[in-house]
């Protein structure tokens, strides 16, 4: 993308590549990695360097596994790279073309989809919430979705692990839920934008919080503390974001593992005995094959189904993993809608990373008429996001629309994050274009069900209240925005509903695994990014602990 | 329009700690955008820098955006949005089509080209379009009402709120690496950040304004 040699290139040439990959922490510098041959049958390849891969590939490895993990991105320097900018920084964005379709088409790209070593975790906005125990068995407890085959009790100690391995900057007490330990960190002090939620959610009567964030409040390693420059969802220019890229990546390599950047994979082979034997893999300008043992997917709830469905063959001629025919179904998002309004006072909502409140109220309070939770945080969108959520939501151009930008540094806002439901009609699939490799293009379709709606409008309410209540003016809604992604590899107790079971290992191939956003069963009222990871550091003690009795 | 961060230009902060090298250099490298169009024609090139002269009216004392130049740039280096509908062409290929039908529209309703009508009138065109009335023709079977929210005017406002003119007349501080901010709360300015003009006293923001650096 950049011409500039200064930069040097990250998208010409792979830069972990000949044994060597680079030191995130220092400019110019490099770290000794391990290189497999393509004909080593390594014991894992994982697909996807983010949330769901990255700490995969730590563990793994650390427990003495030869790793290979691919990533279609590019392996960034976040000290050189990275600029405060809003267009430049698209280049950690997915932005392949996807088609998109049906009744609330889901817009992709850098809300939704990262192509970087590290994945989303470059460009995430660092929220790491824990599930409510209940929604581990919302079918049962809840009495809607689908039950997970894992147990929230087990998942609170890898949650902890989580908190630990990424420094979670929080609260000393968190308000809901059953007791957690104290976070790692110190809670971030609140911004403006912050303090304007706090007070809404009092005058409401109900609890808030300091937002447990992944980005360290005081030094961590070679991660300096914030310094709440605010361009967080386009990535970190300082590394104080504990992205997968400066943690469980530089561990990963530290214990052996090899990364592949700008190595795309298109398509899993299996042998006679019907196992998985390796990937085919674009890089450097042509296909190669990486033999395997044991196949990790881990690409998220849209490059995941694609990979396994554009893996059919004679013997799988529906896909790979996908004799339950759920493969690329039940894919879910997460409503987004916010509430915006103007204060009096100076917000300058830009400053800080831009959720540093929540309140969970209607994620633990089951006194409404529709199923699921939702919270909501502060907001601080930059000026490109801020446009095109007035135009968007407004309508407004030319004059008006320039005179309201002018009131941005008095803008303030709330932005729910919610829980849409499973259903078998919001689904990846694949068309019959191509990309530049040559694979071809995921169709994505997706419609609001009815109880999605009944949410939406419910928090809308609730947000709207809580904006007058503040004295926030000109208040509007943004009715149409989603965010994160979940399902179309779900994970169950029975081979017959589900492709994953709750070790993340397919159902068909006994050495296939998935492991990411995909497996979800539900969704859940906050961002998932926490969850995968703890159900990736769960996957790893699970594999280690089935070497270790012969049944890999 | 009333200026309300009288004096203030981000680009004072430039040489400061707010800017790293990556960001200096973006922002050089979008400032300094080859005028002329190298995707588009040079007939639609016209039409686009009429239309974006009304999405946004450009303020006449900053440095003007080019964003026609910009938006063609976009199309020539196929910098892609990460999705598309599924009624809808590539983005280059909507360009195309979106532009020429405006043009057909000025023409059927005031017998001239879209970039030779007075302001008042290419906003009535380009309602016609933004209210889905426009349709077959250049457009083909693509949506005028999807076409003029996605690609008119995100295109084009996306690269104005991207460049330092739109950053000054807002206030906003701008890039911000390494040194980010101090004060973060309600009603609290680093010196480094913008002062707005109250209650008609011009002079002392201007003079904040002044040291922003």
């Amino acid at each position: 993308m950049s011409a500039d040699p200064f930069l040097a290139d990250p998208f010409v040439e792979p830069r972990a590549i000949n044994g060597r990959a680079p030191d995130v922490f220092k400019p110019g510098a490099w770290l000794e990695m391990s290189q497999y041959d393509d004909n080593d049958e390594v014991d894992f390849v994982v697909v996807g360097t983010g949330a769901g891969g990255g700490p995969l590939i730590a563990r793994l490895a650390e427990q003495g596994f030869s790793v290979v993990g691919f990533d279609a991105g590019a392996y960034f320097r976040p000290l050189e790279d990275f600029a405060s900018d809003e267009i430049e920084q698209q280049k950690l964005y997915w932005l392949d073309e996807r088609i998109i379709d049906g009744a609330n088409p889901i817009r992709m790209g850098g809300k939704n989809s990262g192509k970087a070593v590290g994945g989303s975790t470059v460009h995430f906005a660092m929220v790491s919430l824990r599930f409510r125990p209940e929604w581990f068995k919302s079918r049962s407890q809840l009495g809607y979705g689908a039950d997970w085959p894992l147990d929230w009790r087990e998942m609170w100690d890898y949650y902890r692990r989580a908190e630990k391995a990424l420094s979670i900057s929080g609260p000393v007490n968190y308000p809901w839920g059953p007791h957690r330990p104290r976070y790692p960190y110190r809670a971030h002090e609140l911004n403006g934008a912050a303090e304007i939620l706090a007070r809404g959610a009092e005058a409401m009567g109900y609890k808030w919080t300091a937002t447990p964030l992944a980005t360290v409040s005081a030094p961590h390693g070679d991660s300096p503390p914030c310094v709440y420059r605010g361009f967080c969802r386009f990535g970190c220019s300082t590394n104080a974001k504990q992205s997968q890229l400066v943690t469980f990546i530089p561990r990963g390599i530290a214990a052996g593992a090899e990364i592949r950047d700008l190595a795309m994979v298109g398509r899993i082979d299996t042998g006679p005995d019907g196992r998985a034997t390796g990937v085919h893999y674009h890089r450097q300008g042509r296909w190669r094959f990486q033999k395997a043992r044991n196949i990790i997917v881990a690409g998220y709830a849209i490059e995941t189904p694609r990979l396994l469905l554009a893996s059919a063959n004679d013997r799988y001629p529906d896909g790979l993993a996908n004799s339950s025919g759920l493969v690329g179904k039940n894919l879910m998002t997460q409503a987004n809608q916010a509430v915006f309004g103007v204060m009096d006072q100076e917000v300058r909502w830009n400053k800080g990373p831009p959720s540093l409140s929540i309140t969970e109220h209607w994620n633990y309070n089951d006194n409404k008429d529709f199923h699921g939770g939702y919270c909501w945080m502060a907001q601080g969108p930059l000026p490109v996001e801020w446009a095109s959520i007035v135009t968007g939501s407004r309508k407004r151009w030319g004059a008006p629309l320039r005179e309201e930008m002018m009131r941005y540094n008095h803008q303030v806002g709330l932005k729910m994050v919610g829980e849409m439901l499973p259903d078998e009609r919001n689904r990846v699939t694949l068309t019959d274009e191509v990309d530049q490799y040559g694979l071809r293009i995921p169709r994505i379709t997706y419609s609001w069900g009815e109880n999605d709606k009944a949410l939406i409008q419910h928090a809308l309410g609730e947000m709207h209240r809580s904006m007058e209540l503040v004295g926030a003016k000109d208040i509007f809604r943004q009715e149409d925005d989603t965010n994160h992604l979940a399902g179309t590899a779900k994970m169950g107790s029975d081979a017959r509903d589900s492709v994953v079971n709750a070790d993340c290992r397919s159902w068909d191939i006994p050495n296939l695994w998935i492991c990411d956003g995909s497996i979800f069963p539900t969704t859940g009222g906050v961002n998932p990014s926490l969850t995968i990871t703890a159900i990736s550091l769960r996957t790893a003690d699970r594999i280690k602990a089935l070497a270790n009795r012969g049944e890999l | 329009m009333t200026d309300r961060f009288p004096g203030y230009d981000v680009l004072a902060k430039r040489r400061t700690p707010s800017w790293n090298e990556p960001t200096r250099q973006v922002v050089n490298r979008r400032l300094a955008v080859p005028r002329e169009p190298r995707f588009l024609t040079s007939d639609l090139f016209v039409v686009l820098d009429a239309v974006c002269q009304r999405i946004v009216p450009q303020p006449k004392d900053r440095p003007p955006v080019p964003l026609a130049a910009l938006v063609d740039t976009k199309l020539f280096t196929n910098l892609q949005d990460g999705f598309r509908y599924a009624e809808m062409p590539d983005q280059g290929e909507a360009w195309r089509r979106g532009l020429a039908a405006l043009d057909e529209a000025a023409n059927t309703h005031y017998q001239l080209g879209f970039a030779k009508l007075g302001g008042e009138q290419q906003d009535d065109v380009l309602r016609r379009m933004e209210s889905g009335e426009l349709a077959g023709g250049a457009l083909g079977d693509m949506p005028a009402k999807l076409f003029f929210e996605h690609r008119v005017v995100l295109d084009i406002v996306t690269f104005y709120y991207a460049n330092p003119t739109a950053w000054s007349e807002m206030g906003y501080g701008g890039p911000a690496s390494p040194r980010g901010y101090v004060r973060i709360g309600l009603d609290r300015r680093d010196p480094w950040e913008a002062a707005e003009a109250y209650e008609g006293d011009d002079a002392k923001a201007r003079r904040e304004n002044g040291f922003v650096g």
